[in-house]
């Protein structure tokens, strides 16, 4: 494309069918403890 | 639902509900503007005097392309997800451990008032330790990956019983096909050679708390006899990141009214050579002297901007670092369920008292409408976790229609039941800081892709 450059594609609908398998961290325990970033965690379903 | 911004001389459109972020020219980012509200030829109207005709076509074209691909302008269709997806039985996965109500230090923001929750000073016993091993071992059902976090007040207080808890756990986990990961947060005052050979050994992730500069620190985190702490654990921080080779640690810091110029703190925990950093937004009452106001929010914003422009610089150099919420995973984040279910406080993940009480987190210990049950009894109030388990960005209604929602996951429950008493709303403060953040985020990772 000439005017767009896509930097991430679209990812999130596809993680509706192997997701869900809670193997992930829990997200307070990583450092803040004050403040939710779900978004900032990696998936651990290698699957 | 989309979101676009400008920041380091880019052009960020983000496609909310499909995940896709793009970097635009400026016509694509006027178009996309007026897109949803306007046909094909109001569109070249209304920008003709800017752009000539047949650019705007050739956009108009590749916007099309991007919404067939559905990269843009794609529906939610997740709220009906969601409603299955809360018909599981959750299971406990994370504890949180409350080693030790009581701290060597006197940290005027600290949630816990000086380590001990609105209650008594306590220390946790091994007997209760070992029950909450056993309580989540129990309740963790098939999930293999189970995290125990050491917190207090200031774990180092009692230590031999973290020793021992961890030893138990590591007994335990081969028993029931299980990884425990231990993690501890300290204040580093009681933090020596054979303590951070053992927490080198064993855990999976430590949490150093210290501020920043030293006359930051030293204000808000004095001791009991109110000295700094800078000097008592400084060198000691600073060994510890490098016997782990500066991974798996953060040095975690608290920024408030008094040091809105927080980057300077950030930037001198790099200088000292700290790689794992995350410095973050104090929460407080608007009556506390160094909570945040409204009126801090450009001189943060413009912060978190510097911050981010510093980091590109440095990105790829021996001087570069890793700032925690800068931390975003385009491509292998979270599932779409753990985006909307959030934290996991309450269901998931649970605090356990000195005493071996259970709340649905660490900020609710010592709220009595909160006491969920205990490590004897496991969860004896259901409804609380039926409470927390019905939370998500569908049922409160400042995230539906936010675009920030699949980052934050409708943010800290906690901080939304302190400032508004009920865990369905939002902690406003938090969710603008939040936002700026995700926005830098990204713009980090733009500017690094155009490199």
């Amino acid at each position: 494309m000439k005017h767009v450059k896509t930097i991430n594609p679209a990812t999130l609908k596809d993680t509706v069918k192997k997701g869900g398998c809670g193997e992930c961290q829990t997200s307070c325990q990583s450092a803040c403890k004050t403040s939710c970033t779900v978004g900032n965690q990696s998936c651990e379903n290698n699957n | 639902m989309i979101h676009q911004y400008k920041n380091n001389g880019l052009n960020i459109v983000i496609d909310v509900n499909s995940g896709a972020i793009h970097v635009v020219d400026d016509i694509v980012y006027d178009v996309i503007e007026i897109y949803e509200e306007n046909d094909r030829d109001t569109i070249i109207s209304k920008l003709e005097n800017k752009y000539v005709n047949e650019e705007i076509i050739e956009v108009l074209d590749e916007i099309q392309e991007l919404i067939d691909a559905k990269q843009l302008f794609t529906a939610d269709e997740y709220e009906p997800l969601i409603k299955a997806f809360n018909q599981r039985q959750p299971v406990v996965k994370a504890l949180c451990l409350h080693i030790a109500h009581d701290c060597n230090l006197g940290c005027m923001y600290c949630f816990a008032e000086e380590g001990e929750y609105h209650g008594r000073r306590a220390l946790m016993s091994l007997e209760v330790g070992m029950k909450a091993i056993d309580f989540v071992i129990k309740n963790s059902g098939s999930r293999k990956n189970i995290e125990i976090d050491f917190f207090g007040g200031e774990p180092l207080m009692n230590f031999d019983v973290v020793k021992e808890i961890v030893r138990y756990g590591r007994e335990q986990e081969k028993i029931h096909n299980k990884l425990f990961r231990f993690t501890i947060t300290t204040n580093g005052v009681l933090l020596d050679d054979e303590i951070k050979d053992f927490i080198n050994k064993e855990m999976n992730n430590v949490v150093l708390s210290i501020d920043g500069r030293k006359e930051v620190n030293d204000k808000m985190r004095p001791t009991r006899n109110k000295k700094g702490s800078y000097d008592l654990i400084i060198d000691k921080f600073i060994d510890l990141a490098e016997s782990r080779n500066q991974d798996k640690y953060y040095v975690r810091g608290t920024f408030t009214h008094h040091n809105t110029d927080f980057s300077e703190d950030v930037l001198h925990l790099a200088e000292l050579g700290f790689k794992q950093i995350s410095v973050e937004p104090v929460v407080a009452e608007d009556n506390e002297d160094y909570a945040l106001k409204i009126s801090d929010l450009p001189k943060l914003y413009e912060e978190y901007d510097k911050l981010a422009l510093e980091m590109i610089k440095r990105h790829g150099t021996e001087n570069d670092f890793n700032f925690f919420h800068y931390m975003v995973d385009l491509k292998q984040g979270p599932c779409v369920y753990k985006r909307l279910s959030g934290c996991g406080s309450g269901t998931e993940y649970l605090a356990v008292t000195p005493w071996g009480d259970l709340y649905p987190c660490h900020q609710f210990v010592g709220i009595d409408e909160y006491l969920m049950g205990n490590v004897d009894d496991g969860i004896t109030r259901d409804d609380i976790k039926e409470e927390f388990m019905g939370c998500s960005v569908y049922t409160k209604e400042k995230c539906k229609n936010c675009w920030a929602k699949f980052y934050c996951s409708g943010g800290c429950v906690a901080n939304s039941y302190k400032f508004k008493g009920d865990l369905n709303e939002t902690y406003d403060l938090g969710c603008d800081l939040q936002k700026k953040r995700i926005e830098c985020a990204i713009m980090i990772k733009s500017s690094l892709s155009q490199i």
